[in-house]
């Protein structure tokens, strides 16, 4: 952002924010009335969402449009973050680019915008009107409310209106309604698909929309908050120049060597020095002094000496089965066969700049066959809409050839097709947005480079999967010998040998050679009553672990045959010592309105049996940090 | 007569019992029933050069109860042989048809098409040694025709001995050869033909017929229709062994004609066990030949993807590797042609039986 920011610095002396506004309107993300509708959504939600991470509490946010005349729209985005204290209010909403983040570097959401001030101006611009923010922070009984507008001259607020309110049922939050001019569209570019990606990224969120009285809800997936996201310094190495002179001009340090030391990361007095000296600049120079050609030579002396990489324990990524919890709980309906493990890669960093990538894949189902995969691209946890084909996201797809995977793509080359969705997400405290409209990630080698080894891996575990697939095809054949055709002929050949039917069991178990679990979902009146069936079909006495995923934190288990070992986000059994043959069953009921969409045959996992030997479950994946049962295997 | 013959169907009915013991103590090891059945298929047959006929090789395939197919065999090999058991007791007989029928009643033993059934009775020969007869089950119709000087002496189903001369005493369409050959049924009394000319369609038998060819030439023709029945191959083995008859084969050309002459000669690749029994390896191809559509001129079709693909096939196929058989195939190929016998027709009606058939007897020495 900074860039901008500085851009339009120099601009406001010439011109108004306002005409600033309309030359830029393209970068601002309002160049046309269905995106502008998109626009204003994204930075209220966005901004909502960044307060409640940083102020623990799990989102609930509620977005509202309304028509209310041709093309003109009435938007609402409520939450319960921590509010905006009331003096700060008019510069959140009526400064254009105002706001804490534009100099630290930390992986957030408000990077991305413009701020919410342009949603105001945008309003005021297209409509005239005003627009209503009403705020509670947590201290306070009452709640502010204020009608705002921006003055587009001097770009400062001006407060039309203020009253103090009750809030009815509110301890905090934030709610801003404004009125814009715009186009309610659906499809691959709306204000649906934005909260539902958005819902996938964030599944500690609530999200509710309601659209001409309409409403759809995002459940919430999860209890656990993002970790939060940590402030680093910068790194010399990848800094704007811009950037490197203004934090100068700001320094209080009293010497360059002081500044660099203090001011960036991984930079040792000794390593200041040795860039002051390539530079040719004094050390004792007063940062305040330096002029851009100087800065220009600190950056080149930053390329010459060796700097450790910058530390990147300041993301957050939102990791494994957090990703598989929210590609589900808006996927459900869908009922796809596979989730891929999601892939949280390690963090890696291109031009002094951390940063993660993460990749989900599901597969099957409802998903449509024919056409390309369907690919969804966040940036911190914002979905990416626009610009799909300038995107390192794209080109690492394209790079792959898919068919070993098990999907189709002509000629190894492009899009695959076939029913796939492919999520990737790039976590970093600078994302390396295309341009200035951060609508695509840019093509640098480095990130192409982990999408890709992210989408492998992914695409890997779909391969084992399609093998399983047609394993258990197999399998399920073999019941039919074990179960009918075996029997018959045990009976038969006594019948001719005129001897008793004799013990079919370790036949079985040599023909089948698995572990088979069965599902069967019921549903009576809002309750589910799951059955789970554990055959051990093979020839050895087995020791398992039985784990069971609920659906949403708050899902209740009413009974269960078998107490479970544990409760929590997941259900775990222990299942001890199944003899060849034997069949174990877990019935289990559970409540807090589910609906069929809910559970779909994806949430049971086994633990303690090899994967080839595993027909009906899937292995317990690796990240989820549960302290293991001793596991031996009988004889 | 059935006294007699009794020994036959105990020892197979206790050959047979040995398969359902060996599942019975499979199952109580524990293990997973299984059975070897040597392989039916063109790489496991080779020649016997004493007997000159080509026979099973030493491979063998395991059905096991692992897959599902295979375990459906198992379970139907039972139930075939609990049908036999009956068979035997009751003192019946069926056709394979019939078999293929009953096999309704068997819930998940029933056989999907007949081809499946008449291929387990097979397997079920080859195991225990024993013939399909021996297991009162005997193929749908036979009908093959044998015209010629010859003297046969049946049991008919009364028990009496018929004396019938094949040619004295027998309609223009012949004596019809019954599907048990053996001694037991069939002997043969006189036998005063110079050679036995194997045909392969009823349009040429007939044309021979009418022109009294058998009385001509004397010979003994002998309807093939198409790729013979074992009872046909078997008379033929027999005519040849017992009595001496040189055997000639005459066929349209073209690869599926070939294999039918490879049939007689050297034995049938499905029931290459029985070749002892059933091969004629004396047995002369007379034609048409290749170079006989050159030769004579004949009228042509050109030769389909799926005659060529045979060709190259049998060029593979141990049976025709010899210089005679390597040259007509290489031949067929390379003028890309084939003839059915009733091109011959293009010179006249007469002409097979005073120019072609003559020519060519006289080449083996015949006539």
């Amino acid at each position: 952002m900074a860039s901008i920011a500085e851009e339009l610095a120099e601009k406001q002396q010439e011109i108004s924010v306002g005409e600033f506004f309309e030359r830029n309107k393209h970068i601002l993300g309002f160049d046309s009335l269905t995106k502008s509708l998109v626009t204003a959504v994204k930075e209220g939600v966005d901004n909502s969402l960044d307060a409640c991470e940083e102020a623990e509490i799990l989102p609930e946010i509620k977005v509202k449009i309304e028509e209310v005349n041709d093309r003109e729209y009435k938007i609402s985005v409520e939450d319960n973050g921590p509010g905006i204290v009331k003096r700060k209010v008019p510069e959140v909403f009526g400064k254009l680019l105002y706001g804490s983040r534009f100099h630290e570097i930390s992986q957030s959401r408000g990077q991305q915008g413009i701020g919410v001030s342009a949603v105001v101006m945008y309003g005021q611009l297209t409509t005239g009107k005003a627009t209503l923010v009403r705020s509670k922070v947590k201290e306070k009984d009452y709640a502010n409310e204020m009608k705002i507008t921006l003055d587009t001259k001097n770009n400062e607020p001006e407060v039309l209106d203020e009253e103090v309110v009750i809030w009815e049922g509110k301890d905090h939050g934030m709610r801003f309604e404004t009125t814009i001019k715009g186009l309610l569209r659906r499809g691959r570019h709306s204000v649906f698909e934005y909260l539902k990606n958005t819902a996938i990224v964030n599944p500690h969120a609530r999200i509710e929309y309601v659209r001409n009285g309409n409403t759809t809800v995002f459940k919430r997936a999860t209890d656990q908050l993002p970790e939060k996201t940590k402030a680093v310094q910068p790194h010399l190495k990848g800094i704007e120049l811009g950037t490197l002179a203004k934090m100068a001009k700001n320094s209080k340090r009293r010497t360059l060597k002081s500044f660099l030391k203090h001011e960036f990361s991984r930079i040792s007095y000794s390593k200041a020095e040795e860039i002051c000296e390539y530079a040719g600049i004094d050390k004792k120079t007063n940062p305040g002094e330096l002029e851009v050609e100087d800065c220009k030579d600190i950056l080149k002396a930053a390329e010459k000496v060796k700097l450790m990489a910058p530390k990147t324990d300041c993301l957050s990524p939102i990791k494994g089965m957090l990703i598989k919890k929210g590609l589900k709980n808006v996927l459900k309906g869908k009922h796809p066969d596979y989730y891929a493990p999601p892939t949280t890669r390690d963090p890696e960093v291109f031009s002094g700049n951390p940063f993660q990538v993460e990749v989900g894949l599901v597969y099957g189902g409802d998903l449509p066959k024919d056409g390309p995969i369907n690919v969804l691209r966040f940036a911190n946890r914002v979905p990416l809409m626009y610009k799909k084909g300038g995107c390192a996201v794209t080109s690492a797809i394209k790079n792959i050839d898919w068919r070993i995977y098990g999907l189709d793509q002509r000629g190894g080359k492009g899009m695959p097709k076939g029913p796939a969705v492919v999520l990737v997400h790039v976590a970093s405290t600078r994302v390396p947005f295309t341009s200035e409209a951060k609508e695509a990630i840019a093509d640098i080698p480095e990130v192409i480079d982990e999408i890709e080894k992210g989408l492998r891996e992914c695409a890997r575990s779909l391969r084992t999967h399609l093998n399983r697939e047609k394993k258990r095809k197999k399998v399920k054949k073999k019941f039919t010998v074990v179960n009918d055709i075996l029997p018959m002929i045990a009976e038969k050949s006594a019948q001719i040998v005129g001897k008793e039917t004799p013990e079919l069991s370790k036949s079985m178990t040599k023909i089948m050679g698995v572990v088979y679990v069965d599902k069967n979902y019921e549903w009576d009146n809002g309750v589910c009553k799951i059955d789970i069936e554990i055959m051990n079909y093979t020839p050895k006495e087995k020791d398992m672990n039985l784990f069971f995923e609920k659906p949403y934190p708050e899902t209740e288990l009413l009974s269960s045959n078998e107490e479970p070992a544990h409760q929590g986000d997941h259900l775990e059994w222990k299942l001890e010592s199944l003899k060849p043959s034997e069949k174990r069953k877990i019935s289990i009921e559970f409540d807090g309105g589910l609906e069929k969409d809910d559970l779909d045959g994806t949430d049971v996992y086994i633990e303690g049996i090899t994967e080839t030997k595993l027909i009906g479950a899937e292995p317990l994946p690796d990240d989820w940090d549960i302290e293991l049962a001793e596991i031996k295997e009988g004889q | 007569m059935k006294e007699k013959y009794k020994d036959r169907y105990e020892d197979a009915l206790n050959e047979l019992k040995g398969i359902a013991e060996k599942f019975y103590e499979q199952l109580e090891d524990g293990e997973v029933p299984n059975m070897r059945i040597p392989t039916r298929s063109k790489s496991n047959i080779e020649l016997d050069r004493r007997e000159g006929v080509w026979k099973l090789g030493d491979s063998k395939t395991r059905r096991s109860a692992k897959k599902l197919k295979s375990a459906r065999m198992l379970l139907r090999t039972l139930y075939m042989l609990e049908l036999i058991q009956d068979m035997i007791e009751e003192d019946k007989s069926s056709t394979l048809r019939e078999m293929y029928y009953i096999s309704e009643g068997w819930d998940k033993a029933e056989f999907s098409k007949q081809s499946e059934s008449d291929s387990l009775a097979e397997d079920m020969e080859l195991v225990t040694g024993c013939l399909r007869e021996d297991f009162k089950l005997r193929p749908e119709e036979d009908g093959a025709r044998l015209i010629g000087d010859i003297t046969v002496e049946e049991v008919n189903r009364k028990g009496e001995i018929r004396e019938i001369n094949c040619r004295d005493d027998v309609g223009d369409s012949g004596y019809t050869i019954p599907y048990n050959v053996e001694s037991d049924k069939v002997t043969f009394g006189d036998v005063n033909v110079d050679f036995l000319i194997a045909i392969e369609t009823g349009g040429m038998f007939d044309r021979l017929v009418e022109n009294g060819f058998d009385e001509e030439a004397n010979a003994l023709l002998v309807h093939l229709k198409g790729q013979p029945a074992r009872a046909t191959r078997r008379v033929i083995k027999r005519l040849s062994e017992e009595e001496d008859v040189p055997v000639v084969v005459f066929t349209d050309a073209d690869p599926w004609s070939f294999r039918i002459f490879a049939s007689v000669a050297y034995g049938a690749i499905n029931t290459a066990y029985l070749s002892d029994f059933l091969a004629t390896p004396t047995a002369e191809y007379i034609g048409i030949t290749a170079s006989d559509i050159m030769t004579y001129d004949l009228p042509t079709d050109k030769l389909s993807k799926n005659d060529r693909k045979a060709l190259e096939q049998e060029l593979e196929d141990p049976r025709f590797d010899t210089d005679f058989w390597k040259e007509e195939i290489e031949t067929m190929l390379d003028i890309n042609k084939k003839a059915e016998q009733q091109a011959l027709a293009k010179y006249g009606l007469d002409y097979v039986t005073d120019t072609y058939l003559p020519e060519k007897l006289e080449q083996m020495g015949l006539m």
